[in-house]
């Protein structure tokens, strides 16, 4: 080889870290990075201040600072271009409640704490025992708070009368061992019953969601399995049973569970009429859940199957180790967009006269001794709020949750 | 790696355990494998080569049920490949798979990856599994990543966990498919270093590679399969050096231009 002039550079290769650089130098330069970089972002971002201007003083005018926050009735109706807050305070209980008995109230006070308790301790990232509160909140807590609204009396009677029944009869039922043993508890609690027509306010709209919740995301993973299933009947009911939910309004099913669905029970039968409402929710949600589901389903690789097989894992238990966790990871924001979905839809519950919380607010807003111009606006305000607040709690828990199972780059 | 063959220092014993007899599977109408009769002895470092298209995926992943035969006999360690669910799960638990694309699960950590077939499977105990674990992933020289995530490591790194993966469960038999083909030219050594020394430790390995100089090392068989035909089948030196059938030759003389 030619001896060449030019010697190579070579670097030793040991220049010390150097801090990242910053990107912003404070708020004047992110400003002019993100709202002023260029001519039509200039203009939109001035249309989007001139909106936010015209808009938000009034509105938060109206809600917070003229608005009235003490008094009754008569101090709204002498200031009637403002909120009127007293409404829902002279009032919270029966929006909480319902029609709830007053002296029964404490029920439902009990649940709701265990509820608030149980979903703060899941949401602490550092929570021992998650695993174990998890399944309390979702299998036991279900149980427990039926019995404690609805209350123990009838099933305490349904036990009571089998028993004696037997006994008089001499009939050996193996059953009854158990029976005995459930007795104890629904005896020592002894909680009269609270008739499901008398639920209604934030508590229902809690029932039915969370029986919603609870039920639309199992239901959905098993729609979903089953129409990817390679058994073509199961494939096919699955794909009937999606596409019939998914194709008709709440509304309708809403109308189908209470006035169509008792024509066919036989006579007598006596089918609760929110328990049809709750049942017709959850099959709804499930058919949207299904899909969802089934996007994430489709997203997985078929490298994941593959390579759980040459493992020998079978099939339940590739699904539930390997694929379901990934498939459900990826599709949390659509999961959380369903339940948030769901929420909301509650409020349609109105119309087969239950009472959620729009519906004892709307109900109390027609009350002639607050017929005030400002009353109605501040009861849907109080109703928007509460449900924004509920569903923006869901969008965040969703986040975090999806920030804690991110592990690593994609390939 | 050395460019001599050493297989002559490896043991092949005269068990058969891998026997496939007029084998034949189609995609549809499309006939993807022909014919397929190949007997493997314990102990034995195959190495099948071919060009793109022509079965050898497919032939490899018949071995462990991943694909169905239709006609013919596929018998792995004096079990029978039929449509038996427990059948075909014994066969994978005695045959580990190795893939182009590691198919490690990105949700688990290195460590729960190797400890997940043996725990649910097995029905190991965890703590025995995770012993054994860190064993095998102490083999492929990256006990320090065992809690981190398939995605926060290099492509050999991947390839090698994957290997540890399968190693975890015993098998009596490793197929490969196409290893080292993803991997930038850097890993590719680090990988295969870890495959000669499960060679020369006698495990009975059945490899689809285009690196030959693996093949030259390693194997004592080489199969040459093209459109779902094994064209040619003979030791290392012999098929290298004095090819048969044309097929052959021409694809020697292909992937030895570049
Ligand atoms: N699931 C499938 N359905 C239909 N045809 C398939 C399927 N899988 C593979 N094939 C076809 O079968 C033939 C053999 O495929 P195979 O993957 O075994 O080839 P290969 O030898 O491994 O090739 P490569 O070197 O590219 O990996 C190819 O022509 C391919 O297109
Ligand atoms: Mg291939």
């Amino acid at each position: 080889m030619a001896i060449n002039e030019y010697s190579g550079v070579v670097n030793a290769g040991d220049l010390p870290d150097k801090p990242a650089p910053m990107r912003t130098e404070g708020i004047v330069a992110w400003i002019r990075d993100n709202l002023f970089n260029g001519v039509f972002n200039s203009v939109l971002s001035l249309v989007a201040l001139a909106f936010l201007l015209y808009t938000i003083p009034p509105a938060l005018n109206w809600l917070v600072f003229s608005a009235n926050w003490t008094g009754g009735a008569d101090a709204c109706r002498a200031n009637p271009d403002a909120a009127c807050w007293p409404f829902v305070t002279a009032r919270w209980e029966q929006f909480l409640y319902g029609f709830y008995e007053k002296s029964e109230r404490w029920r439902i006070d009990i649940l709701l704490a265990i509820l608030a308790f149980g979903i703060v301790w899941l949401a602490i990232e550092k929570m021992p025992l998650k695993k174990y509160m998890a399944i309390f909140m979702l299998v036991i807590f279900p149980v427990l708070a039926f019995y404690m609204m609805f209350g123990t009396e009838s099933a305490l009677k349904g036990i009571d009368s089998t028993l004696a029944a037997h006994a008089a009869s001499g009939e050996f039922a193996p059953l009854d061992p158990l029976r005995k043993l459930l007795r104890i508890p629904f005896a020592a609690a002894d909680l009269k019953t609270v008739e499901t027509s008398q639920w209604g306010g934030f508590t229902l709209t809690l029932v039915i969601a969370l029986s919603g919740i609870v039920a639309s995301l199992p239901l959905g993973v098993l729609l979903a399995l089953g129409r990817r299933s390679k058994m073509k009947i199961i494939s096919l009911l699955s794909t009937i049973f999606i596409e019939f939910w998914r194709g008709i309004p709440l509304v309708a099913v809403l109308f189908m569970a209470t006035i169509m669905f008792p024509l066919f029970l036989p006579k007598g039968v006596h089918f609760d009429q929110l328990l049809r409402a709750v049942i017709g929710v959850a099959l709804f949600a499930s058919a949207y859940m299904a899909e969802v589901v089934r996007g994430g389903l489709q997203a997985i690789d078929k490298g994941q199957y593959e390579g759980s097989m040459a493992l020998g894992l079978p099939y339940t238990k590739m699904m539930r180790l390997i694929i379901m966790p990934q498939a459900l990871k990826i599709v949390i924001p659509g999961i959380v967009n369903t339940f948030i979905g769901l929420f909301k839809d509650t409020t349609l519950v109105l119309i087969i006269a239950l009472f959620d919380l729009l519906g004892i607010v709307q109900a109390s807003i027609a009350d002639p001794n607050w017929s005030i111009k400002s009353v109605p606006y501040t009861g849907y305000a109080f109703v928007a709020i509460v449900f924004w607040i509920c569903c923006y709690a869901m969008a965040i828990y969703s986040r975090r949750i999806e920030e804690k199972l991110h592990t690593g780059h994609k390939r | 790696m050395q460019s001599q063959n050493n297989s002559s220092n490896m043991q092949v014993s005269d068990e058969v355990v891998i026997n496939i007899k007029d084998m034949n599977k189609w995609y549809g109408n499309f006939h993807v494998l022909k014919d397929i009769n190949l007997t493997v002895n314990r102990g034995e470092r195959i190495v099948v080569c071919g060009p793109s298209g022509s079965g050898k995926s497919t032939l490899i992943r018949c071995i462990n049920r991943l694909e169905v035969h239709q006609q013919g006999l596929i018998d792995v360690d004096g079990i029978e490949l039929t449509n038996d669910v427990k059948n075909i799960d014994a066969i994978r638990r005695e045959v580990g798979m190795v893939f182009q694309h590691f198919n490690l699960f990105p949700h688990l950590t290195v460590l729960e990856n190797c400890t997940l077939a043996p725990i649910w499977v097995k029905k190991m105990p965890k703590k025995e599994a995770e012993e054994v674990a860190m064993q095998y992933l102490e083999r492929v020289r990256i006990p320090e990543q065992a809690s981190k995530f398939p995605g926060q490591l290099s492509g050999g790194q991947q390839q090698r966990v994957a290997i540890a993966r399968s190693l975890c469960m015993s098998p009596k038999i490793m197929l490969f498919d196409e290893p080292t083909s993803a991997l930038d030219p850097e890993m590719i050594k680090e990988v295969l270093d870890v495959m000669i020394e499960l060679a020369k430790e006698g495990m009975t390995m059945i490899c689809v590679t285009h690196e030959m100089g693996f093949a030259k090392t390693v194997a004592n068989r080489v199969i040459f399969m093209d459109e779902g035909q094994i064209i040619e089948e003979n030791e290392p030196n012999e098929f290298f050096d004095n090819p048969q059938s044309d097929r052959t030759k021409l694809f020697l003389s292909q992937i030895l231009a570049h």
